[in-house]
């Protein structure tokens, strides 16, 4: 049975979709150990937010999405700097794996003037224009048509940059999010739309929430290209990014992907939320645990070449100390100073 | 003599769309009905036709997801101008105007800004009821990060929309069907910078000041020429920008009268005529008032379709008038 139907009755989490090794045929190992290398630094990253969170060291919430690492980074790979780039609350991945640097995101956090957002964004409101991310925000589905403004854009200039939208399966809920797929479809705008699929809209899980587990439905009915993947799987969302970005910016319009994945935290900050909600047992986390992307492709690779196991744990010895140093230079930046509560509410006056 | 050419309201605004699409290849405009504008009278005839269907985009019925897409293209360095026929049904679209254009600036840290301008159209009256009608201008002054325009008369309906279209900021410029019938001769086009604008004593007198944007603006006018006639002689202040809100002309005006009579298309409660009044009272001396000031807005009441219940509705002429001289007395 395909991931599509399984997923429609409900069977992600009890079938073997998301267990299987992953095929390494036809792929290079040193790009192959440079994004796992990647994924290790996204995880780090974010682990160290939420211990960081845990001590009362970050004041605000955070939105983690350790687990689902392998979609961001088989994503990114087939993007462009002059594309743009567009996420929601749980977007840490999205944006580091573009190339933006942690040490910046860590002063956001922080709510220190040298971050992403000169501490006027925090977490949930990243800015990295150089590497292509034109934004993310928590108000659910928010950004999605957005994006489609981005893409419009682009192909109104006649290149063929495209636009991407991250947003979950919880966002496939809102109305504007299908008021875009209809409007992109119609327009023939360049945008990847591209739904984690975690099952999970803060406590409640999507058999909850929707009658079909399968939010690609929705690109169905609006006559869009789309791949349903598993989003754990580096090298299946790899291949569906390289189809369906090559297909938007050849002039075909938008384009869909579901990622099927899951987040082994909360839905905010560090705790596991297993009190909360109905089928977010200890089990369904160890489970989804040990279908981690970044131990798949990990095991996939040893499996292929065994003394890569030594290589991929020396660079996670070198993430570690180069993530601690990262967050101890962002610890000592400075706060913003009293006038950037006003500076920047509207643009100054030309003359 | 040659005679002068004088243009009228609706006129002026597809002028200014001309100009813009003529003079900056960033702009577009995105809407309902823009193929086909009866929705809008004579304000964007032919603009389809002469700029191309590219650049002049009629939509699916989506309000949100248009807004959002015009908001997403101005991030991304775009000047567009999203058309909303009715300002009742641009209420979907809320999410992309409050939460993400009005912020962006602020919340991004001031790297990027939603350069984009919402013109929402009133059009009322007619029978057309609770849903054809409102005049929502207050709950957008409200938002710190939107500009929030309402021309009242023809040569700002076309110069404050390319200022509009110009500003790096997001704006909601607002006109009223009601004012499409003014006329005025024009002088050629400056490009002005929105930041700069403010209210302007459009007449100047001495015994109140009346107080109104857009429409309203038009009614103390109208109202005041028939105050004149009783001999009584007022000064009027149309507010042109209602946010952020500058209401030293204002004040300085009523610190010289001593009386001041707002007028709001809007209702009353914690409407944009409780702002004119609030500043003017915090900021004028307390003996500088010879009375108490007044407010003549909507009845706490969604517009009614029946033509006899409209007319006791909507605020004329005549109205302003009572205020002025009840506050005389």
């Amino acid at each position: 049975m395909s991931l599509e139907s399984d997923l429609q009755k409900g069977l992600v989490a009890q079938s073997t979709h998301l267990d299987r090794l992953i095929n390494l045929e036809n792929t290079n190992v040193d790009d192959l150990l440079q994004r796992l290398g990647m994924m290790q630094s996204i995880r780090t990253v974010e682990n160290k937010i939420a211990e960081m969170r845990r001590v009362g060291k970050i004041g605000g919430p955070v939105h983690l999405g350790a687990g689902q690492e392998a979609i961001a980074v088989g994503i990114s790979k087939h993007l462009r700097m002059s594309d743009r780039i567009f996420s929601a609350h749980r977007s840490h991945a999205h944006l580091l794996a573009l190339g933006s640097d942690p040490k910046a995101l860590f002063a956001e956090v922080l709510g220190r003037s040298t971050g992403l957002t000169k501490g006027m964004g925090g977490s949930m409101h990243l800015w990295d224009e150089a590497n292509g991310f034109y934004g993310s925000v928590p108000i659910v589905a928010g950004t999605v048509p957005l994006a489609v403004g981005a893409g419009l854009a682009a192909k109104m200039k006649g290149t063929s940059d495209i636009a991407v939208a991250y947003f979950g399966d919880g966002a496939a809920e809102e109305g504007v999010v299908h008021e875009s797929l209809n409007l992109a479809s119609q327009l023939k705008i360049p945008v990847l739309f591209i739904c984690e699929n975690n099952l999970f809209s803060s406590h409640m899980h999507i058999s909850q929430r929707q009658p079909l587990q399968s939010v690609a439905r929705f690109a169905i009915a609006n006559g869009i290209k789309y791949r349903v993947v598993d989003g754990n799987n580096l090298i299946d969302v790899d291949s569906a990014a390289l189809e369906l970005i090559q297909y938007a910016r050849t002039g075909n319009g938008p384009v869909f992907i579901e990622a099927v994945t899951y987040r082994q935290f909360g839905h905010v900050d560090w705790r596991d939320d297993i009190d909360v909600g109905v089928n977010r047992s200890s089990e369904d986390l160890a489970t989804w645990r040990n279908r981690d992307p970044i131990t798949r492709l990990t095991r996939a690779l040893i499996a292929l070449e065994p003394e890569l196991q030594q290589v991929i744990a020396e660079k996670q010895v070198e993430i570690s100390v180069a993530t601690d140093a990262d967050w101890d230079l962002a610890e000592k930046d400075p706060f913003p100073s009293a006038d950037a509560l006003l500076g920047t509410v509207y643009s100054k006056a030309s003359k | 003599m040659k005679d002068r050419v004088q243009t009228d309201y609706g006129t002026a605004i597809r002028d200014a769309f001309a100009y813009l699409l003529e003079n900056h290849s960033d702009v577009f405009v995105i809407g309902q009905g823009l193929w086909s504008p009866w929705y809008v009278g004579n304000s964007m005839t032919n603009l389809d036709k002469d700029f191309g269907v590219d650049r002049i985009i009629d939509t699916p019925v989506s309000e949100s997801a248009c807004t959002g897409a015009a908001v997403g293209a101005a991030i991304a360095g775009m000047k567009p101008i999203v058309v909303h026929p009715r300002m009742d049904f641009m209420l979907y679209a809320m999410d992309s105007i409050v939460n993400e254009a009005a912020k962006w600036s602020s919340m991004m840290g001031g790297q990027a800004s939603a350069g984009v301008t919402v013109r929402a159209i009133i059009n009322r009256g007619g029978e057309q009821g609770a849903q054809h009608s409102q005049s929502l201008h207050s709950w957008f002054a409200h938002v710190p990060g939107l500009r929030v325009v309402m021309p009242a008369n023809v040569a700002d309906a076309r110069d404050l929309l390319i200022a509009s279209v110009l500003s790096k900021d997001p704006v909601i410029y607002i006109d009223d069907r009601w004012l499409y019938s003014q006329t005025e001769e024009l002088k050629p086009i400056i490009e002005r910078d929105l930041a700069l604008e403010g209210p302007q004593v459009t007449r100047i007198g001495s015994q109140a000041t009346l107080v109104g944007a857009g429409y309203s603006a038009k009614l103390c006018e109208d109202a005041s020429i028939l105050l004149a006639i009783d001999g009584i002689d007022v000064e009027v202040v149309d507010v042109r920008i209602l946010n952020p809100f500058d209401a030293s002309k204002i004040v300085a005006s009523v610190n010289k009268t001593g009386r001041l009579v707002v007028v709001d298309g809007g209702w009353g409660n914690s409407g944009f005529a409780a702002e004119v009044m609030a500043s003017v009272v915090e900021q004028i001396g307390p003996t500088s008032l010879k009375s108490s000031p007044k407010r003549v807005t909507l009845p706490p009441a969604p517009a009614p379709a029946c033509s006899v219940l409209e007319e006791i509705y909507y605020t004329k002429a005549t109205d302003v008038v009572e205020a002025v001289k009840a506050i005389l007395k």
